[in-house]
């Protein structure tokens, strides 16, 4: 086990600095900069933009600058926003919150109810259950979850005035828990809606591998109540490739629903990347770029520990 | 506001009020007795009279978040919508152009000795009642050490117009500075109108400006303190009850972030917000808006000028005849009336029309492609077998970019790809994101042509030589932004003249002939002024439009709840 984390760490470190030079790269050679949004602006000359531009050390050479960042990130300096001069680390924590409470609530909702969706699928296929589940998973997955959030809004705060058309809190008004609920039933809901899909798909499709198993056959020809077979048999092999799912999923947990975040103005990860891109806030971005990586990286060393934790099958090393 | 006894008029005969810039208020509130602008302007003047003690709050969303705090260094619209709750200026021009004084006791002219009739010595009194939001006063210190900082080579200013020319700064007597001007420079007046005064105290110990705490909790003079900052989401301001001018009449102003135009139209529905700020309602949602029980919407003209920008220095574009005859094929009523509800005014300048620079009387745009097929062929710019224009080996085609995503700018591009295949010009679109456009592309003139809108004014004053100079063209080694590449020895010269003019009657005549001649080389194609559709809450007074400041926000300070 130890080689095999010192070998996987190994990896990671050197895909790390793969993606930082990467994303590096592509985000200064991209058109345009972070003086771009002051172009317009009848109080700016090209002369003060030109100023700007050395002050924060933007004209020196890519290599330069890249080597500069790294240094820095190195010694744990994650850099300053270009737009409000916080430092970035600081900038992530502060969206980070409001991305977990929306995203684990989602989660949450969605692996229970998934779950039991897709288990109840695959032991009654093709029941008027099952084919219902089917098609609304596959509109839940089709259609878009913008699409879902403006329906929402406009059904639950619009026309029937049930919920807050967004926000995280009423605004001036923070910390209530009851108005923080209220705020998160929407944007749960709606967010949930398509990784319930999701995970229904994944466990109807792993539980009917399992349920066709000569062991299941066994335990039924031993006479085992059904429920048993099920809870004790069947549900604890069909639950070891959502580790795997819920590794990959780890990363999008803390990475923010983008779309989600911006319909119901939630201020996460996910609109906090859409906004530095906009902006072409190289500290930001980058910082996130390394942020997202590194959770991948571990979203999917835990899964690959875990499955050997629970799977006897399976060594690592 | 402080004493508006000692305003000063900066508009000789224009003053006619903001009627022209408040095209209508409708909504509810219309029911309510709102339905006029005269009613807008008796609301600016409280009929009912605002609450003794700051009451109540008002949650303002804007769709672009605020970032920069310290307002001497780079920031956009959006921030101003900060700074003018949190700092003063030594003076404010109000919605029908005057000078009001803010933390000057006077506006300095020739007629009371503020400046000297060469307009080269600056003599500024200033309030002594005025403190910071510490408790610390408020000094000549403090306008010293800011323009001084402004100066600082070191500190990452927004920019040093006029203030470069700022020599000789004494401080005669805690509330009297004086200065002496390297050249007069008249438009110096309406940039001090912008320029918002920091604290010494707070500065001179920071190790780094650039990096103080202005920055993340800004002290000022304002009506507002300083409260908190959740990032991409609100700011919390609070009243600051030592004020030292009218109000503030509400304990608690919430900036709150909302970037999508069409959830935060939802929200101003829904109730969860107040007011909604900087890009105010999309143009599709105005006249169910308008229909919303206890709302009231605002149509207000805003300084920007929506407009083609021509390179002038690509090939066909430089005949001033293939520019009269693009502009005489522009079916601009079917652009404001088609696809933008017909809300904006068209205009033929670049000067707002409630400006005091405006010239009125420029020749009026007509649609009439066959006048402009005429005048093409005169011109030598024969049809070719594939319907496109040439002349001399130059084909009339060209390619138009604005921001991608922008639904409106890009159907105007389609009409005027119609519009101008009818006269045998070839335009293709060439769009791109935000960052990309007014990068480079844009500030190095890399553009054949594009849809922009801009506003040319300098704080308030029109002097227009970063925009029209001719040493002004980035992409020639130029310090402005003239990306149009527009080059007039007589509009420098009226330029140079305007600038160093203090007479207001002698300035708009000069402007007056700059707007004739940048009318006549159409080095723009201007389409029409900018407007704004704002919501507020119906029972919320005190909102006067001013296209005099950088945002509808400049007076939140009068805004209370009736």
């Amino acid at each position: 086990m130890a080689r095999f984390l010192v070998n996987r760490l190994g990896q990671a470190v050197l895909l790390l600095a793969i993606v930082s030079m990467l994303g590096f790269a592509i985000l200064h050679l991209a058109p345009g900069g972070p003086l771009s949004q002051f172009a317009l602006s009848s109080q700016m000359t090209q002369e003060d933009l030109d100023r700007i531009t050395r002050q924060l050390g933007l004209d020196r050479p890519l290599p330069i600058q890249y080597a500069d960042w790294l240094w820095r990130m190195l010694r744990g300096d994650w850099g300053n926003s270009y737009r409000d001069g916080e430092p970035v680390l600081k900038i992530i924590g502060a969206h980070l919150g409001a991305t977990l409470e929306l995203m684990a609530t989602a989660t949450v909702i969605a692996i229970l109810l998934g779950c039991w969706v897709g288990i109840l699928g695959a032991i009654r296929r093709y029941s008027i259950f099952d084919q219902l589940a089917t098609v609304g998973a596959m509109v839940a997955l089709s259609i878009p979850t913008f699409w879902f959030g403006l329906i929402a809004i406009y059904l639950f705060s619009v026309t029937l005035g049930w919920l807050p058309s967004g926000n995280r809190h009423t605004v001036g008004e923070e910390g209530s828990l009851l108005d923080m609920i209220h705020h998160l039933i929407a944007p749960a809901l709606v967010l949930a809606l398509v990784e319930t899909a999701m995970w229904g798909r994944f466990m109807r499709s792993s539980m009917l591998d399992v349920i066709n198993q000569d062991y299941i056959r066994t335990a039924r020809a031993k006479g085992l109540p059904e429920w048993r077979i099920l809870s004790q048999h069947a549900l604890r092999n069909a639950l070891l490739p959502m580790i795997t799912v819920a590794g990959l999923q780890f990363p999008t947990l803390l990475g923010g629903a983008l779309v989600t975040e911006t319909v119901f103005t939630w201020p996460g990860m996910g609109r906090l990347f859409l906004d530095s891109i906009g902006y072409r806030d190289y500290p930001v971005v980058m910082g996130i770029l390394m942020f997202s990586a590194t959770m991948v990286l571990i979203g999917s060393l835990i899964a690959d520990i875990l499955y050997a934790v629970v799977d006897p099958r399976i060594r690592v090393g | 506001m402080s004493d508006e006894t000692n305003s000063v008029k900066a508009v000789p005969t224009l003053a006619t009020g903001p009627s022209r810039r408040v095209l209508m208020v409708l909504g509810a509130g219309a029911a309510a007795g709102l339905a006029a602008p005269s009613a807008l302007l008796a609301q600016g003047a409280r009929p009912a009279g605002p609450p003794d003690r700051p009451r109540g709050q008002i949650v303002a969303a804007l769709s672009q978040e605020p970032t920069s705090f310290n307002p001497l260094m780079p920031g956009i619209e959006v921030d101003q919508a900060v700074w003018w709750q949190v700092f003063s200026t030594l003076w404010v021009i109000d919605p029908e152009g005057n000078f009001v004084p803010d933390l000057a006791r006077e506006v300095p002219t020739v007629a009371n000795g503020g400046l000297s009739a060469d307009g080269l010595t600056w003599k500024i009194k200033l309030r002594s009642d005025v403190k910071w939001h510490d408790g610390t006063p408020f000094t000549a210190e403090d306008v010293k050490y800011s323009l001084e900082l402004i100066n600082n080579p070191n500190f990452r200013v927004r920019n040093r117009v006029g203030h470069s020319l700022v020599k000789d700064i004494k401080v005669v007597a805690p509330d009297e500075i004086h200065w002496r001007m390297e050249s007069p420079y008249s438009p110096y007046l309406s940039i001090l109108a912008l320029t918002y005064l920091v604290p010494k105290h707070i500065l001179e110990k920071a190790q780094d400006v650039n990096a103080s705490v202005m920055n993340t909790a800004p002290i000022g003079t304002g009506p507002f303190r300083w409260v908190s900052r959740q990032p991409g989401d609100n700011i919390q301001l609070a009243a600051n009850t030592a004020y030292h001018g009218k109000g503030p009449y509400v304990e608690r102003l919430i900036f709150k972030y909302i970037p999508d135009l069409t959830v935060l139209y939802t929200q101003f529905r829904t109730g969860q917000v107040d007011y909604t700020g900087i890009q105010g309602i999309l143009p599709n949602f105005v006249r169910e808006a308008k229909t919303l029980r206890d709302r009231t919407v605002v149509v207000s003209s805003t300084s920007s000028v929506e407009h083609i920008a021509p390179n002038l220095d690509f090939g066909p574009l430089t005949d001033k005849a293939v520019r009269e005859a693009l502009y005489m094929a522009v079916n601009k009523k079917a652009i404001i009336d088609a696809l933008n509800y017909g809300l904006p005014t068209p205009t033929e300048t670049f000067v707002p029309q409630d400006g005091w620079a405006f010239q009125k009387g420029l020749p009026a745009h007509s649609f009439d492609p066959a006048k402009a097929n005429a005048l093409l062929d005169a011109a030598g710019w024969a049809r070719g077998s594939d319907g496109v224009r040439a002349k001399g080996g130059v084909r009339l085609e060209f390619t138009n970019s604005t921001t991608s995503g922008n639904a409106v700018r890009e159907q105007t591009q389609q009409l005027l790809m119609q519009d101008w295949k009818a006269i045998g010009a070839s335009m293709r679109i060439q769009n791109m994101p935000p960052a990309v456009m007014w990068g480079e592309f844009w500030q190095q003139s890399k553009f054949n042509s594009a849809l922009v809108s801009v506003n040319f004014m300098l704080g308030a004053d029109p002097d227009v030589t970063p925009r029209f100079g001719s040493g002004a063209i980035p992409a020639k080694g130029g310090r402005g932004f003239n990306t149009y590449q527009y080059q007039s020895a007589e509009a420098d010269r009226l330029l140079t003249l305007g600038a160093t003019q203090f007479d207001l009657a002698e300035r708009k005549q000069t402007y007056g002939a700059l707007q004739t001649l940048i009318r006549n080389d159409l080095a723009i194609l201007p389409l029409y002024q900018g407007v704004i559709a704002e919501g507020l809450k119906a029972n919320l007074r005190g909102f006067r439009p001013n296209g005099n400041a950088s945002t509808n926000t400049w007076n939140i300070r009068e805004w209370y709840w009736a």
